[in-house]
């Protein structure tokens, strides 16, 4: 056994890291760092300076775009790119809906979407979440009813991450709604938002961001070429997708970089006259969250190891999720600590030169509850762990 | 022993939870939110009407010489309404203050006009860099002709923008730290040299940051006796933060009843929520919290009293209110975080008050010192 990389994965990440350097705009940086949040044109930007590079869809296959990269050397450049503190690749286009392309779709379906999704021409968003389906996916009412050549689409999807900037939205639909099952009777439709009869309203978080809307769908006409894989099988994608590309949810390298930022400011803070870091609670504290994500990063490797030499991984992984986003969380809490009485300042009325990044930190606690709730809430995580990988 | 209110306590408890159920209902605090003033005029006169600007003070300035523990029904529907009219400044810190400091002119002009609700205080001690400890002050006041000069930056001054008058901290003597050399003045806000910059807070109220350049006030705005304030901050900070710890306890009572209420009504996997084992037990901590936090809460407001009638020492009022903030910090982290969770996404959204609760309770977390801080306070005294 060996923990450490190898001579050539340490040659790889001092690649990327370098590449990152010297390539990464310093603007889109700063605003990552200091929690603001990126427009649609900024999001793209960065998009499209990974696809000219050849780095912005690692995980495809080589004659689409991919880099060929294996498991460690992936993991890395995830890592590598939240230590940067670049951008996160918006996961909708890239990961998700070109994975399902790559694994159900028509030739025609590959050749139409995947070089405009590499190159960024097209803003992709999910539609899986709906008012009365939440945890219980499957339960989803939304419905495709075939006319001809083309689907008529009601109903609603909620907790539309970006939705406001989408191109194209991948839902899941239901075709049957006669079927014995709730997983039976549902399909995989890709929508053109511009279709007549789509309306995205803003649903405001409690930090007052926007980051995630409703769609409303009224009659809205969708080709059956749309149609990802066959009809009523979309619970068949929709399981291999999130079965995919899992061993990122862990947020390994944002958090390395959060706690070092931490550190910096428990260091400069002072408390009775000496930097809070040096107070044995505050440092007590800093210390378990510090050691829990050491634990992590090589749990997570022991997963990435495991996907190179076996080509998968068991429902274990959902650990990754569970025990990344409570970090996560962890450390904005330990951030807005620091901050102490001044995390209290929210949002400047008369104020020149209000500090925004002050203002920012309790915000980015609050908003980040929501980690442990989207992408399968942690409750979820532990009913996979506990019936796929306990059998219980 | 007698957990129950008194006859006079009930009925301002009834009264107070129907000025909340008639004035503070969601959509009405929104628009509270959002107005020019930032709190709302009509529920603080109100306020004065129901003799709750008056209780705590004392009967010669209008008041009815009442205690920390008379008002934690007020300060818990407070809480459960997630009211931000600026009520702990000014009865809970600058009205407590007055009546036990200020000279007898002083009480006579101000204490009667807080009872009728003509004045609203603010509080301006905390510094940028003192975090929680309230001795490590800088700003300075040098003796002048006819009266004093201020100088110096106050922080986060909860209610400033709203207030008639502002009470402010300076050193006229010693160094930042010192116990000694601290001295308490009575401010107009339209004070020569003192500029306000006003912003909202992550709970919706307003506050500002305060600079003061050179800021004249007469010999007559001292309050209590030069150089010695640091008792009575404390002996004020400390009565505040009890009520801080109540007005958490109404706060979790409503985010605990809706989570409860969410749990009954959401349906997923075709059964309410509610029925899953995972999710009831997790609910049952949360209550078993919020019922902790209000005995330790009730203990540490009657030692406040029990100390203001010479009855305990100030040492053992002091560790009172250190555990109950300890405690406080802590539940309404837990209860908070596991509000949000238990309620999904739906909790995330502004649309929904508890969202609200929680942001307030988590800043209750972090006024008046952090769990950290009353640890260390709570060790200090043991």
């Amino acid at each position: 056994m060996n923990l450490n990389y190898s001579r050539e994965e340490l040659d790889f990440r001092d690649e990327v890291r370098s590449w990152l350097n010297d390539n990464l705009p310093k603007d889109l940086r700063t605003k990552v760092l200091e929690y603001q949040h990126l427009d649609k044109e900024e999001l793209l930007r960065w998009h499209r300076i990974l696809a000219q590079k050849g780095w912005v869809a690692p995980a495809w296959p080589v004659q689409w775009g991919g880099t060929g990269w294996n498991a460690v050397e992936r993991y890395i450049w995830e890592e590598e790119c939240a230590l940067a503190g670049a951008p996160p690749t918006v996961p909708f286009g890239i990961t998700m809906c070109a994975q399902v392309l790559l694994q159900f779709g028509s030739d025609a379906q590959k050749k139409r979407f995947l070089p405009r999704i590499y190159n960024g021409d097209d803003f992709w968003v999910q539609g899986y979440s709906e008012p009365g389906s939440g945890s219980d996916l499957a339960s989803l009412k939304t419905r495709a009813d075939r006319r001809g050549d083309r689907y008529i689409v009601n109903g609603q999807k909620i907790w539309t991450t970006l939705g406001h900037y989408g191109d194209w939205i991948f839902c899941l639909v239901r075709t049957d709604s006669q079927a014995s099952r709730n997983q039976e009777g549902i399909s995989f439709l890709l929508i053109d938002m511009k279709t007549p009869g789509i309306t995205v309203r803003p649903l405001i978080l409690l930090d007052e961001a926007h980051e995630v809307n409703e769609v409303f769908f009224d009659n809205v006409e969708v080709p059956v070429e749309n149609l990802v894989y066959e009809e009523n099988k979309g619970w068949t994608v929709a399981k291999y997708l999130l079965g995919h590309e899992r061993l990122n949810t862990g947020r390994i390298g944002a958090s390395k970089r959060e706690l070092l930022k931490l550190r910096e400011s428990a260091a400069q803070t002072l408390y009775r006259g000496r930097p809070l870091l040096e107070d044995a609670r505050f440092r007590d504290r800093f210390t378990r969250v510090e050691v829990e994500l050491t634990a992590l990063e090589i749990t997570n490797m022991r997963f990435v190891d495991e996907m190179r030499q076996t080509g998968r991984i068991g429902p274990e992984v959902s650990m990754l999720k569970i025990r990344g986003t409570e970090i996560q969380q962890a450390i904005t809490e330990l951030a807005m600590q620091v901050l102490g009485p001044r995390a209290q300042a929210f949002r400047p009325i008369d104020y020149d030169g209000f500090d925004l990044f002050e203002g920012s930190v309790a915000a980015r606690y609050f908003n980040f509850r929501k980690t442990s709730i989207y992408a399968g809430s942690n409750e979820i995580q532990r009913n996979i762990f506990a019936k796929m990988a306990l059998g219980l | 022993m007698n957990f129950q209110y008194t006859e006079e306590q009930q009925l301002l408890a009834d009264s107070i939870a129907r000025l909340a159920q008639e004035h503070y209902g969601f959509e009405a605090r929104k628009r509270i939110l959002q107005s020019a003033e930032g709190y709302s005029p009509e529920v603080w006169s109100r306020l004065a009407e129901l003799g709750l600007l008056a209780l705590t003070l004392p009967s010669d300035q209008g008041g009815f010489d009442g205690g920390a523990l008379d008002l934690v029904a007020t300060m818990e529907t407070i809480g459960s309404a997630l009211m931000v009219e600026p009520f702990l400044p000014t009865v809970g810190l600058g009205a407590r203050l007055l009546a036990r400091e200020g000279s007898d002119a002083l009480r006579a002009a101000l204490l009667p006009a807080v009872a009728e609700g003509r004045m609203r205080l603010a509080w301006a001690h905390d510094e940028a860099a003192a975090r929680y400890d309230a001795t490590r002050i800088e700003a300075r006041a040098e003796a002048v002709s006819g009266g004093w000069q201020i100088s110096g930056q106050k922080s986060m001054v909860i209610g400033a923008p709203a207030a008639d008058r502002l009470i402010v901290s300076a050193r006229t003597a010693g160094a930042p730290g010192d116990p000694g050399g601290l001295s308490l003045f009575l401010l107009e806000p339209a004070s020569v040299g003192l500029t306000m910059k006003t912003l909202r807070t992550q709970d919706g109220q307003r506050a500002a940051d305060l600079s003061l350049d050179a800021v004249f006030v007469a010999d007559s705005s001292l309050v209590g006796t030069e150089g010695e304030a640091l008792a009575a901050i404390e002996e004020a900070l400390d009565f505040a933060t009890v009520l801080a710890c109540a007005e958490a306890v109404g706060a979790m009572k409503y985010a605990n009843a809706a989570t409860l209420e969410y749990l009954k009504t959401r349906r997923q996997f075709g059964v309410p929520i509610g029925s899953f084992q995972a999710l009831q037990h997790r609910l049952v901590d949360m209550y078993i919290r919020a019922e902790q936090a209000r005995s330790i809460t009730l203990l540490a407001c009657s030692r406040v009293d029990a100390a203001g009638r010479g009855a305990i020492s100030t040492a053992e009022k002091m560790r009172a209110v250190s555990a109950a903030k300890l405690n406080i910090c802590d539940a309404v982290r837990h209860v908070g975080q596991e509000a949000i969770q238990l309620h999904g996404g739906m909790g995330m959204t502004q649309e929904m008050k508890v969202a609200h609760t929680f942001k307030r309770l988590t800043m209750l977390g972090q006024q008046f010192g952090d769990a950290d801080h009353h640890l260390d306070r709570y060790a200090a005294l043991t």
